[in-house]
């Protein structure tokens, strides 16, 4: 609210405009006064301690949570309670989440078909083309008759991943997308991201692996009570951080 | 207790250490089971020399049942009124129409039943066409005696109470369980209030409403069937039970499932038409198919608004006959045998479903 008079217009490069956002679960603030800008094709690895808000803000982008104060801006559409804006936000960003959450009733296909069919009213046979092409860049083409739940994880979490795909978003978010996973599993799930953002996707990854930050992000960002303590590229982040929350931080993950 | 007691020993051995232990472990255990048993032994070979070897089987005169002094079931009675017991009243000279709409409701199931007919379209011309034939044959017209409602009775309102008692209820109580896990305020207090009125409230009291107040309000003049007022009442009552049994599915599932709908954009009723509610029903199976249950032995309430069930059918049948009145019982249990055939069947159907529908779906 006190924010929202004085929101920047979103340049051409800003795909995502984040401004005094404010957010509470009941009497507890979850986010406080979040302020970001998102650059088109920009890779955004957040972290940060558990509850310290890194997944309701990325949750706050495609309007999962509801925020109380503050502007969220995404591709020039302001998220408020309007069910068109909403609509067309979630059109634009796919999500990838921490338990997969595939429909369990449907094939590998008819999970990654659904929405295309559905929402974009696409002909069953485009989106299966497109849902095959995209399966197999998450190379699990084999498997498209199979149900979620006869697959593993790790495989899984890449039907997940190109199901988001088949929606053709501008945004990709991650919500610890590779916590769930056993270790073992965790590597191709990280190679699939790695070769979206080679793909100039614009990422916002909420994770820990901070071998996958240092290889693609552009930006990390470090959140602690709901506040963005930290941001730097991560050559700068990992070796030059300047809060000591940050550094004890990455003493813990790192294992230094 | 045995130390060698592992799976790998033979059936005959494993059966025998399992009676020791649970059923001659201490000689009072021993004594009770010797006991228990020769009562059901004794019980179930009266039942079977009354029921079997002394009964009278066929068709057979009242005397020759007389004769027997009650030493043997008289299944002559069911021979000689099972028309009567079946469609009650309906005119003896066109019962053939009852049993045939009975034959084509239960065909119109049995095809449902079977995956072949699981498409939308199918289902609505077996069901639309096959409901029709049977409506013909029943009330007449066309070509054949018209018979009012008031003359029907027997297997087939059963059955039509039943069925129809539980398919329209079904939507109702979907739009039911919705509306109470709607974050519309107004929407859901009318559905909680729905729900915890009709579910106060004994199916006796509905049907009496429907039969009886429902015409007060009415303009004069104007009346519905008594049969369809009956068949409606049943439908909102179950409608009631069955919001209560699909909500508990939709409790169990994972709130991630909404959520990727969410973020895939898909709108409400596409997510509870395509995520949610294939998931919620499967779940439910069990509860709905007791509910299905409860719904085809409860029909027998309808009597209380002079509409005559199956059940009513055969005890008139039986004790309307100043020679045969006598052997109701004979009567009763023919109707438990009917009335376990249908749920029985229904619920072995429901088991196959179950494993059917999560059979792809496994490891």
């Amino acid at each position: 609210m006190h924010h929202s008079a004085q929101v920047m217009p979103a340049t051409a490069d800003d795909i995502i405009h984040i401004a005094g956002l404010d957010k509470w679960f009941g009497n507890f603030q979850a986010l406080r006064n979040i302020s970001l800008t998102v650059k088109r094709g920009e890779r955004i690895v957040i972290c940060g301690p558990s509850g310290s808000g890194k997944s309701t803000l990325i949750r706050c982008l495609n309007r999962l949570e509801t925020h109380q104060a503050g502007t969220v801006i995404v591709d020039g559409i302001r998220l408020n309670d309007s069910l068109k804006n909403i609509e067309a936000v979630r059109n634009d960003i796919g999500m990838v989440f921490q338990h997969f959450n595939l429909f369990p009733h449907l094939t590998v296909l008819e999970n990654c078909t659904l929405a295309p069919i559905w929402v974009r009213k696409q002909p069953r046979a485009t989106a299966e083309a497109a849902a095959m092409k995209l399966l197999e860049r998450v190379r699990i083409t084999d498997q498209a008759a199979k149900y979620p739940g006869q697959l593993s994880g790790g495989q899984q979490q890449r039907v997940a991943i190109a199901r988001a795909l088949c929606m053709a978003p501008r945004i990709m978010l991650f919500d610890e997308p590779t916590s769930a996973l056993d270790p073992e599993m965790v590597k191709e799930v990280l190679d699939t991201m790695v070769s979206l953002a080679r793909d100039g996707m614009t990422m916002l990854c909420v994770t820990h692996e901070m071998g996958f930050a240092r290889a693609v992000a552009d930006r990390v960002i470090f959140m602690d009570q709901g506040e963005i303590v930290e941001q730097a590229p991560p050559e700068i982040f990992f070796s030059q951080a300047k809060s000591e929350r940050t550094r004890q931080f990455l003493d813990q993950i790192l294992d230094r | 207790m045995n130390s060698h007691a592992t799976a790998r020993r033979p059936a005959s051995e494993r059966s025998r250490d399992w009676l020791r232990q649970n059923l001659f472990s201490s000689p009072a255990n021993t004594l009770t089971t010797l006991l228990v048993l020769t009562l059901l032994a004794w019980l179930a070979g009266r039942f079977f020399s009354w029921a079997v070897l002394n009964a009278v089987w066929g068709q057979a005169s009242v005397a020759t049942c007389n004769a027997l002094m009650g030493q043997g079931a008289c299944w002559a009675v069911v021979a000689d009124k099972w028309q009567q017991m079946l469609f009650g009243i309906y005119p003896q000279a066109e019962q053939w129409r009852p049993a045939l709409a009975v034959l084509v409701f239960c065909s119109i199931l049995v095809l449902s039943a079977m995956r072949a007919c699981w498409r939308v379209r199918r289902l609505l011309v077996l069901w639309v066409g096959g409901s029709l034939l049977c409506a013909w044959l029943m009330a007449g017209g066309l070509g054949l005696t018209p018979v009012p409602t008031a003359l029907w009775g027997g297997l087939p309102i059963t059955l039509m109470l039943a069925v129809f008692g539980t398919l329209f209820a079904f939507p109702l109580g979907i739009l039911l369980a919705l509306g109470r896990r709607s974050s519309l305020p107004i929407l859901r207090a009318a559905s909680i209030s729905y729900i915890e009125l009709v579910r106060g409230v004994p199916l006796i009291t509905v049907l009496f409403m429907a039969s009886i107040m429902f015409a007060l309000f009415l303009p004069e003049g104007v009346s519905f069937d008594k049969l369809l007022r009956a068949q409606v009442a049943i439908i909102l009552f179950n409608a009631a039970y069955l919001a209560e049994v699909v909500r508990a599915g939709l409790q169990a599932l994972p709130r991630g499932q909404y959520e990727a709908a969410d973020a895939l954009g898909l709108g409400y009723w596409q997510t509870q038409l395509l995520v949610v509610l294939p998931q919620a029903l499967k779940i439910t199976i069990p509860a709905q198919v007791n509910s299905f249950i409860d719904n085809f032995k409860d029909t027998s309430l309808v009597i209380i608004v002079s509409i005559f069930d199956f059940l009513y059918a055969v005890r008139q049948a039986v004790i309307s006959d100043l020679d045969w009145r006598h052997y109701f019982v004979e009567g009763y249990l023919f109707a438990m045998a009917v009335y376990w055939l249908f749920c029985y069947t229904m619920s072995h159907y429901s088991q196959w479903l179950e494993q059917h529908l999560s059979r792809d779906q496994r490891n």
